[in-house]
């Protein structure tokens, strides 16, 4: 089981736990606000934008090239971004900060 | 060939130079082939515009047949945004569970329907009834408008010989016209009325505005829908064990709907024209020409795929571009997938086989280039 906190563009505090898939999933699922997850969670939109708190970043790890690829043109990426989509739930991901992008 | 087999048409020239002109109607334009390219220009809305003469960055041109401004997709930033945050809103519904369940009610009725057929031309027999029908739910109208623009047939914006027909795009303009009128004097829980009742930056929207939208509405979701529709019943007709994995896993419906897409990419290209000189693959793009962002291409790019040419149903990561890429990507991508999600899922429920009898290709002719982009009829058995 891992405890996920989302901060929203508004400012709202939402903390969820989860215990598989992906943080997406986990996000829409409980209606995160400005998570969308328009394409389902293979990479393709970049509806599931979020700034992982610096010091969780060890947590989560760097995105892979073909995220990066994605990230690259995204006018609100910042050296703590990832898809949330490409994050899988697991205990390692414990008490991690997500600011969602958008 | 296979029918469920659609070539890459872009690889040699996308791999030696990365691009390609194509000659429209006096004005050409330049193709960009590669992924990362498509993605960097898409994402350059400064220097390669979208909001130029309505009809412009169509490819083939629509300069000659329209002067409708189309929004929000032919629009710009600043404007583009408040635009764009109105309709957001209204295309983001088929998310909602009651749609969700109406969409679902009537897929399965178009299937139960050809199941009991011996023979069925998917691409006017059902393809673009399950499309017209759909657009229903989008527009929030009700259900038997569907039939009238079933009766316009697949092509209203083109004739069988003609790539565009100025009469024909009439009918659908001066539709569009008298159905705004008629909201006008009755108010309803339409996209008209919604729209007729909006403000952007402070104004109400004008009849010329509404009329944007709704031509957009129209034309952008109709031969894609039908194209995606027709090409993946021509992909389960010859891997009926797709069907039957879908069924066992339907978390994999998602997967599957966007590698279809991706494989099949039913829009080509999307044009833009450049707002001053520039650069793109070390070739000059000079100010006020044309270049084309090239989707279908960029979808086979094995730099970004492995097995480009291959449907793989369950490939995880797929930075697909068939809804477009950057501000302006599709805006009715969210009814377009959950077309196809319900489809997948009701054909895998109900239908173990599908044979196809007769199959007479789409070819688009792009110059250089020949792409198969869809079907111009399919005839098959759907099975129990
Ligand atoms: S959900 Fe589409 S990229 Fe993450």
């Amino acid at each position: 089981m891992a405890k996920i906190t989302f901060i929203t563009s508004d400012n709202e505090t939402i903390t969820l736990e989860g215990t598989s898939g992906s943080v997406m999933e986990l996000a829409v699922n409980n209606n995160v606000k400005g998570i969308d997850g328009d394409c389902g969670g293979v990479c393709s939109c970049a509806t599931c934008h979020v700034h992982v708190a610096p010091e969780d970043f060890a947590k989560t790890g760097g995105p892979e090239e073909l995220e990066n690829d994605m990230l690259e043109f995204d006018d609100l990426t910042n050296e703590y971004s990832r898809l949330s989509c490409q994050l899988q739930i697991s205990e390692a991901l414990d008490g991690i900060v997500l600011k969602v992008a958008k | 060939m296979k029918v469920s087999e659609f070539p890459d048409a872009f690889k040699k020239e996308r791999e030696e130079k990365g691009y390609d002109s194509i000659e429209d109607q006096n004005d050409p334009a330049m193709m960009i082939l590669g992924h990362k390219d498509v993605r960097k220009c898409a994402h350059q809305w400064q220097t390669f515009q979208s909001g130029a003469k309505p009809g412009r960055i169509v490819i083939p041109s629509e300069v000659n047949i329209r002067e409708t401004r189309q929004i929000p997709f032919e629009v710009d930033p600043p404007e583009h945004k408040s635009y764009r945050n109105l309709l957001e809103a209204w295309f983001k519904r088929p998310l909602n569970e009651d749609y969700k369940n109406q969409l679902t009610t009537q897929i399965e009725s178009i299937v139960d329907e050809v199941l009991n057929k011996d023979a069925i031309e998917v691409v006017g027999d059902f393809s673009l009834p399950l499309q017209s029908r759909a657009l229903t739910l989008l527009l929030n109208i009700p259900y038997s408008e569907a039939d009238l623009w079933i009766s316009w047939g697949t092509h209203v914006f083109r004739s069988e010989d003609t790539a565009l027909d100025a009469d024909k795009a009439n009918i659908l303009y001066n539709y569009i016209d008298q159905e705004i009128d008629k909201a006008i004097e009755n108010p309803s829980e339409s996209l008209y009325s919604q729209l007729l009742n909006s403000k952007v930056n402070g104004k109400k929207l004008t009849k010329e505005e509404v009329k944007g939208v709704m031509i957009l509405t129209f034309a952008g979701g109709r031969d894609t829908v039908i194209n995606a529709v027709t090409n993946s019943i021509a992909y389960f007709s010859e891997h009926p064990n797709s069907l039957k994995a879908l069924k066992e896993n339907p978390a994999m419906i998602n997967k599957a709907v966007e590698e279809l897409v991706r494989y099949f990419t039913p829009l080509t290209q999307m044009g833009r024209v450049a707002t001053k000189d520039a650069e793109v693959c070390e070739h000059a793009v000079k100010a006020d020409s044309r270049i084309a962002l090239n989707w279908a291409s960029a979808n086979r790019d094995e730099r970004v795929f492995e097995n480009p040419n291959e449907v793989v149903l369950d490939r995880k990561v797929n930075p697909h571009l068939s809804f477009g890429f950057g501000i302006h990507n599709c805006l009715g991508a969210t009814h377009a997938r959950q077309i196809l999600r319900i489809l997948l899922a009701t054909l895998s429920k109900k239908v173990t086989s599908i044979d196809v009898l007769e199959a007479k290709e789409n070819i688009e002719d792009l110059g250089n280039f020949k792409r198969k982009v869809g079907f111009d009829s399919l005839k098959v058995q759907f099975n129990k």
